[in-house]
């Protein structure tokens, strides 16, 4: 099988198609996630979730469960064996408050309120069933209507700030034409096909875990802080995730439970969250409420856009859905405001879902912006380009690259939008369909986080490079693979790939759609810093052709060294290594943005998405049949991989503007539709007619690399495009997500 | 009580007692024979995570009591390819990129050779869509697909008539 | 899950020899393993009659009728040629159902016996007179979007989920049924209850029953030119009937002779109502007495919670599918079965 579609160039592994590399282990069922696994003596955990939201555990039948044959363990409130770290606190600012059984309260439905441990999961099910919890009930509240909520003090993580610039009742004076519209956006559950899961082995006070992370170094520190450790005695494998999407950045309540209970048995403890134990404790989407007030002049500029944004959370923690952000660093509105709410339910803690924020701000902000066009006349696209920010609006600042004008450009091209009639419901297919075209700006940031690497030349010229990156789909094996290659002037197959273990060097956080840019940079700087030694050595190599070349630059291609600028002095790295005495050479690199780079440039990746729906007049079924995304973000490593991520974004789109909604009985306060069969994502035949198209951008300022990063665009610009397309095709304007068939109904 | 199966999984007969009849064939797999490659996503008939071929058909092995499978013939992700060659479908997933986090691969690989046996889609793209909606993927890869199935179910045709390229 | 015994008997005599109270018949396991593992049915003991052979196979008798076992996978009878030739609507009702997985294994009976999808009755925290007689029916007031317009009480507001039956009601077959008293018929339209005050009794099989086969009358082959299944649903496949309809004509020199209507989704059984049908014989297939057969169809409807929506979805769900029927049953199985999204590559309908 080859490894590419086209013959490598050499020292530019990046920007090559390469199929994934660990794609082999991933047909074959080879890759190993984290319940694979079945160490000997293994017992089985499963915990019962709390089926009230507001009240207190008054009985568990205790004796029934443990009189199950094979039950070895049930773990309550009562014997729970103490914690060393502080539940109600939290082991960084990184993380939320888990819910370990320190009590027998219950704010959520989904907490876990007991834990049974048998010899096999069957017996572990059953003795869970029989502990046939009793509840005394408190009144609860889970759903956002009607509630107002408290401003936000902005401070730590889950926090947002808003931001305000320019004078804003005066853009809302100066408006000729202006709106004042709600969207609502429901509560939203990550659901990985791989549930959270854990199999937890104790060697002494060493701690051995195989879990999916997506933030390792963070990881094996939380899990150190409960378990009273080093965090150097934890160690986390994690090759692959069954995707994470935000959700396996944290450590959970049922985990450390797990974790718990394979230190009280002396024996390893797998725990796998069931598909409904999804629902609660593992972090979600928090419903939202956004009212945008946006005003033009009479040129159609925007005066203001005003964006509040209330969001559910929990009552003991904080993630505010930074939803209203979405309306900074876009259009160029004289006056600008974002600005939170939070509105405390029984629910569980909401967290970061794939484009947090962006994704459900951008769903409503693009919806308003076609309201917007529509007052003002002008077709959404033109009434985009009329208010298109040439510099970061508010601040100032430049940007570090925007190709958005030709996404628009080459997006609606491709998708044919100078067609599209201005009324709705004008365009019907063949078949008496109703059909329509909308579309949508997409915007998200390109932060870095911190990320340490090493790359070792080995004494036969190959190499070793290793970073704890994690890989839950979006390539890393493959992606910062190329980038380490390059790095060393290496082909892909001489270069040894160590990712997704916490012994390696931290790469940080897989998240934010930063991965890319941060580990791929302290991997470039790592393979740098190694070549860089071995110039030294070999210009001091009586023996090297490259001797003497003193302190010249060094370039590496093929597996040789030359002198920068001369191609006739070069040599092996296996010989240069040879006369050193065969030893292996480390380099090592790390990666952040330092922060003037930061304060200098605002730094987005951005895209423009074209919609086509269908819609059935008469039954209002609704089936999206074209969606052109165009996306500009820097520099593109593996375009098929690219590609990929870039549509999965997109397919979320589709969910969220059509399907995803968890559904709370606002009585028992416990979501009613917590499965795959009541909670819809799309399925196969939701999905056809996709096209992603990449602009080219060199951006010298985001970092050295110029990558900007692809995970969680591909959501934000979609939703609106969606939703507006339904408008198109219909007329009806929905303002709530996702759009059903009830709301298109006459 | 224990119960005595005899299967064919894989190519290899197994003969396996089990200690209880709650056993699925998925948690049978995962959990007592180290076949972890088939998948656990919902256990409830809900993704298709779990898909194996069951006598040649695909099935959700989590809603199959293991009980019930004397003398049945069991595929599975880990039993596809014939030694190092790859079953045309796993090719064409590789190359589709029809996968991104890998987790629901197994079951639509196994899917898709179940699919490509019914001979319902043939390579038309909307067919293939719906006989593979059974599948989730919540990475959302179904273009990568679509795409695959499509290109192995001609590829397979093309073997059969005995042209392949 | 709890603990059962399993049994394999060796015949139907001896299958019905080992069952007691608390034993549940294993066919395809598709529903049963399900709700096993949510705690909703809680057998002692799981008797398989997969190794019956009795239960398989499909059969023309010699009154021309087809006689399909109890045990004839989903899969098997939508892909048997003769099958989807003579009862189309029926072979793209099943292909709308579930997901190619689900239709190898989940059988002929046991879609019969599938129970409802409602969420209050797959939550065994919540009240429901279904599954625990006299706790009440959390789906009064609930979020649960499965719930009926006709022939619901307020004992229970579920609807049946099945799309098979839907046809099935129209074409007037006849389920097969042997229990320790001998063998019975029941007419398919009889076979499932409406909730009344016993929501519990969701069929009229009696306990100690077991379903051998499903019949089709002979003459139902004679709708087999203009018969269609339409399937109103909030995801494109792999998804319950939000509405659904089967509609089969038999139209002589241009006019209708003989009309067939049931309607899924919206009652705790396929909904069919003759006088609908009859509204239709002797009109030429159009607009105006598609109109009044489907209001008739849906007389009386009325919205549990807020679902109101549902009755007008209904009504137009039946006129479509009068009108897909009316254009003609397709030369070949649309590659989106039942939706309406179904001709979308193309596919065209012959008349």
């Amino acid at each position: 099988m080859s490894d590419t579609m086209t013959p490598q160039r050499y020292g530019s592994n990046a920007g090559q198609p390469l199929t994934r590399r660990d794609g082999l282990a991933k047909v074959t069922g080879t890759a190993t996630f984290a319940a694979d696994n079945t160490p000997e003596g293994l017992l089985y955990a499963v915990y019962v979730p709390a089926a009230i939201a507001r009240g207190r555990v008054v009985h568990l039948n205790v004796e029934a469960a443990t009189a199950v044959a094979g039950v070895t363990h049930v773990m309550t409130p009562q014997n729970r064996p103490p914690l060393q770290g502080d539940p109600e606190a939290k082991p960084n600012g990184f993380s939320f408050i888990v819910d370990v059984l320190q009590n027998d309260g219950v704010r959520y439905a989904g907490q876990p309120i007991a834990l049974v441990v048998g010899e096999t999961l069957e017996a572990a099910t059953e003795g869970a069933r029989l502990l046939a919890p009793r509840y005394e009930v408190a009144d609860s509240e889970t759903t956002l209507a009607g509630q107002g909520g408290e401003a936000v003090e902005p401070g730590a993580f889950g926090r947002p700030g808003g931001a305000e610039h320019g004078d804003v009742p005066a853009g809302h004076a100066a408006a000729v034409s202006a709106i004042d519209v709600v969207y609502e956006t429901p509560a939203q559950y990550h659901n990985a096909m791989e549930t959270h899961a854990v199999v937890a082995a104790w060697d002494g006070d060493r701690l051995h875990l195989d879990l999916p992370s997506q933030a390792l170094s963070l990881s094996c520190a939380s899990y150190a802080y409960f378990f009273g450790i080093p965090a150097d005695n934890v160690t986390i494998r994690c090759p692959y995730i069954g995707g994470g999407f935000g959700s396996k950045a944290f450590p959970t309540g049922p985990q450390v439970l797990a974790i718990l209970a394979a230190r009280t048995a002396g024996r390893p403890v797998k725990l796998m969250l069931t598909r409904a134990q999804m629902f609660g404790p593992v972090g979600h989407r928090g419903a939202t409420r956004q009212r945008l007030r946006l005003g033009i002049d009479g040129g159609a500029a925007l005066t203001v856009l005003d964006h509040e944004g209330t969001a559910a959370t929990s009552r003991f923690d904080d993630f505010i859905e930074p939803a209203a952000n979405a309306s900074q660093g876009l259009y160029a509105a004289e006056a600008l405001r974002s600005a939170h709410r939070a509105v405390r339910l029984d629910v569980g803690t909401p967290g970061p879902m794939r484009a947090p924020g962006e994704a459900s701000g951008s769903a409503a902000l693009e919806c308003a912006m076609d309201e917007m066009a529509l007052l003002a006349g002008l077709d959404p696209l033109k009434f985009r380009l009329r208010n298109y920010a040439e510099v970061e609006p508010g601040t100032g600042k430049p940007y570090s690259s925007k190709a958005l004008r030709a996404c628009y450009a080459e997006g609606a091209k491709r998708f044919g939008w100078a067609d599209r009639p201005m009324e709705p419901g004008r365009m019907r297919d063949a078949r008496g369909l109703l059909t329509g075209w909308g579309m949508g700006t997409a915007l998200f940031g390109c932060p870095m986080f911190e990320a340490e690497a090493t790359a070792t030349l080995r004494a036969d010229g190959s190499a070793l490079v290793e970073t704890s990156a994690i890989d839950m789909g979006q390539g890393a094996w493959t992606a910062l693979a190329q980038i380490a290659a390059d790095s060393l002037g290496l082909p892909m197959d001489r270069v040894e790939f160590r990712a997704g273990h916490s012994s390696l060097p931290n790469a940080g956080i897989a998240g934010g759609s930063g991965h890319t840019a941060t580990a791929g940079g302290a991997l470039h700087a790592a393979g740098r810093d190694a070549i860089r030694k071995l110039g030294e050595i070999a210009a001091a190599d009586p023996d090297s052709p490259l001797h003497g070349s003193g302190n010249a630059d060094f370039t590496a291609r093929d597996g040789r060294l030359y002198v920068a600028g001369d191609d006739s002095r070069s040599e092996d790295f296996a010989a240069i290594l040879s006369r050193a005495g065969a030893v292996d050479l480390t380099g090592a690199g790390s990666a952040s943005r330092p922060a003037a780079d930061a304060e200098a440039h605002a730094m987005n990746s951005h895209g423009a998405v074209f919609a086509e729906v269908k819609v059935d007049p008469d039954l209002c079924q609704v089936r999206v049949t074209r969606l052109v995304g165009a996306f500009a973000a820097g520099r593109i490593i593996n375009p098929r991989l690219t590609e990929s991520q870039l549509m999965g974004g997109m397919i979320w789109g589709i969910s969220f503007a059509l399907h995803e909604e968890a559904k709370h009985d606002p009585r028992s306060g416990r979501i009613m539709n917590a499965d795959l069969a009541g909670y819809h994502v799309p399925v196969n035949a939701d999905v056809r007619g996709l096209e992603v198209l990449t602009i080219h951008e060199d951006d010298p300022y985001v970092n050295a690399l110029g990558i900007k990063g692809v995970g969680e665009i591909g959501v934000t610009g979609t939703v609106g495009a969606i939703a507006n397309a339904i408008w198109h095709a219909t007329g009806k304007r929905a303002r709530r997500f996702p759009i059903r068939i009830e709301d298109l109904l006459d | 009580m224990s119960l005595s199966i005899s299967l064919t999984l894989n190519g290899v007969v197994r003969d396996i007692v089990l200690d209880d009849p709650r056993v699925t064939l998925l948690d049978l797999l995962r959990e007592r024979l180290a076949l972890p490659g088939t998948k656990k996503g919902c256990d409830r008939g809900q993704c298709g995570a779990c898909t194996v071929l069951l006598n040649g058909k695909r099935m959700n092995a989590c809603l199959t009591l293991a009980a019930t499978l004397d003398g049945a013939t069991v595929t599975t992700i880990e039993g596809l390819a014939d030694g190092d060659a790859l079953h045309p479908v796993q090719t064409a997933f590789l190359e589709n990129d029809g996968f991104q986090c890998g987790y629901c691969t197994p079951g639509q690989i196994m899917s898709a050779v179940g699919l490509i046996a019914e001979g319902r889609a043939g390579d038309d793209p909307e067919r293939i869509r719906e006989g593979m909606s059974g599948n989730i993927c919540r990475c959302a890869a179904y273009h990568g697909i679509t795409r695959a199935v499509q290109e192995a179910t001609r590829r397979m045709a093309a073997a059969e008539r005995g042209d392949a390229a | 899950m709890k603990r059962f015994d399993f049994v394999q008997p060796a015949s139907v005599a001896e299958a019905l020899q080992v069952w007691h109270p608390g034993a549940v018949w294993l066919g395809g396991g598709t529903n049963l393993l399900d709700l096993m593992k949510g705690g909703v049915m809680l057998p002692d003991t799981v008797i398989d009659i997969n190794r019956l052979a009795d239960l398989r196979g499909i059969t023309t008798l010699d009154d021309g009728s087809l006689r399909i076992g109890a045990l004839v996978s989903n899969a098997e009878l939508a892909d048997d040629t003769g099958f989807a030739h003579d009862f189309p609507m029926v072979a793209e009702a099943l292909l709308s159902g579930a997901s190619g997985q689900l239709r190898n294994a989940a059988t002929v009976a046991g879609n019969l016996m599938q129970r409802t999808r409602c969420a209050y009755f797959q939550d065994t925290t919540a009240a429901c007179n279904r599954r625990e007689p006299g706790t009440g029916c959390d789906a009064r007031g609930g979020v649960d979007s499965h719930t009926a317009v006709l022939g619901f009480g307020d004992a229970c507001i579920t609807t049946h989920p099945s799309d098979f039956c839907v046809p099935l009601a129209a074409l007037d077959a006849v389920v097969e049924v042997q229990g320790p008293d001998g063998a019975r018929e029941v007419a398919l339209r009889d076979f499932h209850l409406l909730p009344g005050e016993t929501p519990e009794r969701e069929t009229a099989l009696q306990p100690g029953e077991i379903i051998v086969a499903l019949r089709l009358p002979a003459d139902a082959k004679g709708f087999a030119a203009h018969a269609r299944y339409l399937k109103v649903r909030d995801r494109t496949s792999y998804a319950f009937a939000t509405t659904s309809a089967a509609a089969a004509l038999r139209v002589e020199g241009g006019v209708i002779a003989e009309a067939r209507l049931s309607l899924g989704a919206i009652a705790a059984k396929p909904w069919r109502v003759t006088e609908a049908e009859a509204l239709l014989v002797g009109h030429a297939p159009d607009a105006a007495p598609f109109d009044q057969a489907a209001a008739r169809a849906l007389d009386g409807a009325v919205p549990s919670n807020d679902n109101g929506w549902k009755i007008a979805l209904a009504r137009r769900t039946a006129i479509r599918a009068l009108e897909l029927a009316a254009a003609g049953t397709p030369e070949r199985m649309p590659a989106l079965p039942a939706s309406p999204f179904a001709d979308q590559n193309g596919d065209h309908a012959h008349v």
